[in-house]
């Protein structure tokens, strides 16, 4: 069979998986709508938020940025990783015993004040917004490059798929889908990894193979052979960073700090039975996605050796199919331009000038065809790309969904609603948002590649210092909570509109407040957000006693539920 | 629960908290990113020390610090008997 052909199959048998699941799965209830009516066992919920959390950036990107990056990349493996550790010490047992539906509804009332929980539901949804338009590209990439279906036709394939389960099953269809989706993801990107690392090192654990000798016979370590590589062909040396230590300090804890805030993740530890199952839940979440993470960069070492010894030098009239392949597609770009038929493929420190320019996405996505991996493994990453695209985004638009139907109108504007009404109103929410991120999937703003470090900054900024504050700081009060969340985004958003879209010639480290890229600009928005909140809760009246029993009470797993419940 | 036992139960949690996020900040910003440099000196086969914790370690330490959370919390709570209404999982 052919390689069009394998992944044909592969996606199909995917997608039946996922619909099967969702028939299975159905929500009746607006709890088993928004979390699954909290039923979801620990494990369970490991594997679907791992599923939830791995995107089409962490499966398709990740490692083509790690191999452009070097040791630099690291700061996308900590920074999505180290999230974790502060999501199961320092939120979600917490947010699980407190135990409503969404964050709002936490910030709503810990903070009792209906501004406080707008300002919470204009953050979530902006945030998954951003978010889930880049999911969408991300299916309909996949779509027009494995199967040759337009990116249009791509995208509203997956729109269908989602439409389906989302706005059928809710948080509990998405959950199961989700398990399925990342056991599909997990074993399309471990397959080409380990056959690689066992041709390139004979080493089968890839996490092993990139600090394993060659078997070429050198007896040189891979990471030796790839610095020597580099530097003769003036590419910086692998193992060794070029960014500075504040900015690598910043950008890390910025993504940290910003795991730990985003709604979609924070959501699905309300989905377990338990206080403890929250915690436990975390780590097998954190194991799950470790697997997929400590993976990348052996990807990334192995992907970027095959390419500097093969292609430097090498005759155009004589590159093998899979670069032909991509070249049509415009992810790898050859002009020839000192004309002698070779490809000269050097870094900024060369003297001879560089006539190749490839797209850092290929290097998941062509890494079994370089390798000359069997036609079926082809087909599995295609699988295994739209499983990451499909389970975030399908986490996205529940938090866009709940925050429509639960938490402005049934907590803000009509109170009196029915939970019937209240659960169609979410499912045509979850609809209307699947329609919106399908249009900015088939017209994508011109930043797509620019809203990780948006969402990220922003979820640092405004989620995740209220939230702790809101439980390990009895004395802050609305005020702080409302004028911290406002700033802290505020100050953000401001940074990074202006260096990426107002002034992206001065978007350099010179003109960067402390030399902090808009990357890593989140980690000061948080502190300002702290400073201010702080602040401004000391200033004026502490929180009434009934909400200072309210969070007494959330810090211990006592009894499980609803804690108590405030009037707003 | 009493005022007191609960009291002594949240000091013990952050008690747990501070120790462990001094060692997630160890692990993470110390030897990935600021100590890097003098760690790569030291190797492990074909990693240099700083490297293998800053694409390697520090993801094999935030699994072990929260199994660590997980197994203390577990304990405590069992101790000060805070989950006594709570279902089994």
């Amino acid at each position: 069979m052919t390689v069009q052909a394998w992944t044909f199959v592969m996606v199909a048998l995917s997608f039946a998986l996922y619909i099967g699941v969702a028939i299975w799965a159905r929500a009746g209830t607006t709890k088993e709508f928004y979390v699954a009516g909290g039923k979801v066992s620990p494990l369970t919920n490991g594997l679907a938020t791992a599923a939830d959390w791995m995107s089409a950036a962490s499966f398709i990107s990740m490692a083509g940025i790690i191999s452009f990056m070097g040791r630099d990349g690291s700061v996308y493996l900590m920074g999505w990783t180290g999230g974790y550790v502060l999501l199961a010490l320092l939120l979600a047992p917490y947010l699980r015993k407190f135990g409503k539906y969404t964050v709002p509804d936490f910030v709503g009332d810990r903070y009792y004040s209906q501004v406080a929980r707008v300002v919470a539901v204009i953050c979530a949804i902006f945030v998954s917004f951003t978010y889930v338009a880049g999911q969408m590209r991300g299916v309909g990439i996949v779509f027009s490059r494995f199967l040759d279906v337009g990116i249009t036709e791509g995208v509203l394939i997956g729109m269908g798929i989602v439409f389906f389960y989302a706005v059928l099953g809710g948080m509990k269809g998405v959950t199961y889908t989700q398990v399925a989706q990342y056991c599909v993801l997990i074993f399309a990107f471990m397959v080409p990894a380990i056959f690689i690392s066992m041709m390139m090192t004979s080493q089968p654990v890839p996490q092993l193979g990139f600090g394993s000798t060659l078997v070429d016979g050198s007896g040189l370590y891979l990471l030796e052979r790839l610095d020597g590589l580099s530097q003769q062909l003036g590419f910086a040396t692998y193992t060794a960073g070029s960014k500075s230590t504040l900015d690598l300090f910043f950008i890390t804890a910025a993504l940290m700090v910003g795991t730990a805030g985003l709604p979609h993740v924070l959501v699905r530890f309300y989905t377990v039975p338990t206080v403890s199952g929250a915690r436990s839940s975390a780590g097998w979440a954190l194991l799950f996605i470790a697997l997929l993470y400590t993976t990348a960069p052996a990807v990334a070492a192995f992907a970027r050796t095959n390419l500097l010894s093969v292609i430097p030098g090498l005759a155009y009239a004589e590159v093998p199919e899979w670069f032909s392949k991509w070249e049509s597609t415009g992810l790898i770009k050859f002009e020839d331009k000192n004309g002698d038929g070779h490809i000269q493929y050097t870094g900024p420190a060369s003297e001879v000038e560089n006539e190749l320019t490839i797209d850092r996405d290929i290097i998941v996505l062509a890494n079994p065809e370089i390798a000359r991996l069997p036609a079926w493994v082809v087909g599995l990453v295609a699988a295994g790309g739209l499983a990451a695209a499909l389970s975030t985004a399908a986490g996205l638009l529940l938090v866009i969904s709940s925050a429509v139907a639960h938490d402005l109108l049934k907590q803000t504007f009509r109170p009196t609603i029915t939970e019937k009404s209240e659960l169609l109103v979410a499912r045509i929410a979850a609809g209307l948002a699947v329609c919106v991120a399908g249009y900015f999937g088939i017209n994508p703003p011109g930043f797509v590649a620019e809203v990780v470090a948006f969402a990220f900054g922003l979820a640092a900024a405004s989620f995740f210092p209220v939230i702790l504050l809101g439980i390990f700081w009895k004395r802050a009060n609305d005020k702080g909570a409302i004028a911290g969340m406002i700033s802290g985004i505020g100050f953000t958003a401001g940074y990074i509109v202006y260096f990426k879209f107002l002034h992206p010639e001065l978007n350099s480290a010179a003109h960067w407040l402390f030399g902090i890229s808009p990357e890593g600009i989140g980690t000061l928005g948080m502190l300002i957000n702290f400073a201010v909140a702080i602040t401004l809760s000391l200033l004026t009246a502490p929180p009434p006693a009934e909400v200072q029993e309210l969070v007494e009470e959330i810090r211990l797993p006592d009894h499980i539920g609803p804690a108590h419940e405030l009037s707003a | 629960m009493s005022r007191d036992r609960r009291h002594a139960y949240w000091r013990t949690n952050l008690r747990y908290l501070t120790v462990l996020l001094l060692i997630w900040f160890a692990a993470s910003f110390g030897c990935g990113i600021l100590f890097v440099e003098q760690l790569d000196k030291i190797r492990i086969g074909g990693f240099g020390l700083g490297f293998w914790f800053a694409q390697q370690g520090s993801i094999y330490c935030f699994v072990l610090l929260i199994v660590a959370y997980v197994w203390l919390m577990n304990r405590a709570d069992k101790k000060f008997e805070a989950r006594k209404q709570e279902p089994g999982v």
